[in-house]
């Protein structure tokens, strides 16, 4: 029943596409403009409805990719065989329309009420809440240090890389490429292991928050190792979002 | 099949509680493991979401959509805390 949003409920509203920007082969940005948002939290989510011409409805939630207070915007990696999100990064253009409701899910959030330091660790496209937080950080002034450890197939596929390497104070960024590296390369190589994460991680003395996103047996090696560094496991929040291979 | 965790069905939560449950905390009836709903481990194959306890596995919580009709099953579940306000 469109236009009878009820107070307290998550309703689904028609957004209109701002703009699609691509960000790798398989990955693409999408700026929306719902007509009704309350804003959100960095690290939340949306969800993204496709009707068929058969009335087949197909839902996915997406990490929002920007930070409170601008432009919503989501980034989608394609997967293949997947129902929504070929649409979404291969068909979707701007001033098309797109159903979606949201903000969901309040777990893995960060605040600058929050503190740090913080421990960000992306597998994939696991680094787009992490880039909301980052942005998040940004804006609000916060001096929290960041360190953020990103996981990628090779050096093309990493999302949002400009936005990364542009540098920020109190921010540092480590990649580690896993499926090739390009000639020259001097940072790291290979999975994330337990011998990476005590190279790049935060000391556990100094009490940090850590954020990890990504495929599921990327998060489990990455939550079990920061805990074997001493990381409190109530300071470890984690969200697993499948298998899409590859980390 | 690939597990995802809580919070991955945040959306199916707020249609069958009708509030942001991914912070809300549980315990298994199985083992008695503590956990916010955001980190118990969460298959998805349509129609049914299944949500188990990521200490002992044991099923916590089944959801099966149908004609529009999502049939909740809580029953692995010795506590579940309220939903917050959107």
């Amino acid at each position: 029943m469109a236009g009878t949003a009820l107070r307290g409920r998550l309703t689904w509203q028609t957004a209109a596409v701002t703009a699609v920007t691509r960000e790798t082969a398989s990955v693409v940005t999408i700026g929306l403009n719902p007509p009704d948002w309350p804003g959100h939290q960095a690290g939340q989510h949306l969800e993204v409805r496709l009707t068929a011409d058969d009335g087949y409805q197909a839902e996915r939630e997406y990490s929002i990719a920007s930070a409170p207070g601008e432009l919503v915007e989501i980034t989608v990696e394609r997967l293949e065989g997947g129902e929504v999100s070929p649409y979404l990064t291969e068909d979707l253009r701007a001033g098309d329309e797109l159903e979606l409701r949201g903000p969901i899910a309040q777990y893995f959030v960060w605040e600058p009420g929050d503190g740090g330091p913080l421990m960000l660790v992306a597998g994939g496209s696991g680094v787009v809440p992490l880039r909301s937080i980052l942005r998040h950080r940004l804006r609000t002034g916060s001096d929290a240090q960041a360190r953020l450890l990103y996981s990628a197939r090779t050096l093309p596929d990493v999302i949002y890389r400009d936005e990364l390497d542009r540098g920020h104070d109190g921010v540092q960024v480590s990649y580690t490429l896993t499926r090739g590296q390009p000639p020259g390369w001097t940072g790291h190589t290979g999975r994330i292991n337990q011998a990476l994460l005590a190279e790049v991680a935060w000391p556990a003395e100094t009490n940090p928050l850590a954020y990890i996103c990504g495929p599921t047996s990327f998060v489990e090696t990455a939550a079990a190792g920061l805990v074997g560094l001493g990381y409190p496991p109530e300071r470890v929040k984690t969200e697993r979002f499948g298998a899409t291979g590859g980390h | 099949m690939d597990a995802v965790d809580g919070n991955a069905i945040g959306g199916l939560l707020v249609d069958v509680f009708g509030g942001e449950m991914t912070l809300a905390g549980s315990i298994c009836g199985t083992c008695g493991a503590r956990r916010p709903v955001a980190e118990l481990v969460v298959y998805r194959r349509a129609p049914g979401t299944v949500v188990c306890c990521r200490t002992c596995g044991s099923v916590l919580m089944v959801f099966v959509k149908a004609r529009g009709v999502t049939c909740v099953d809580l029953s692995g579940l010795a506590s579940l805390g309220q939903p917050e306000r959107l």
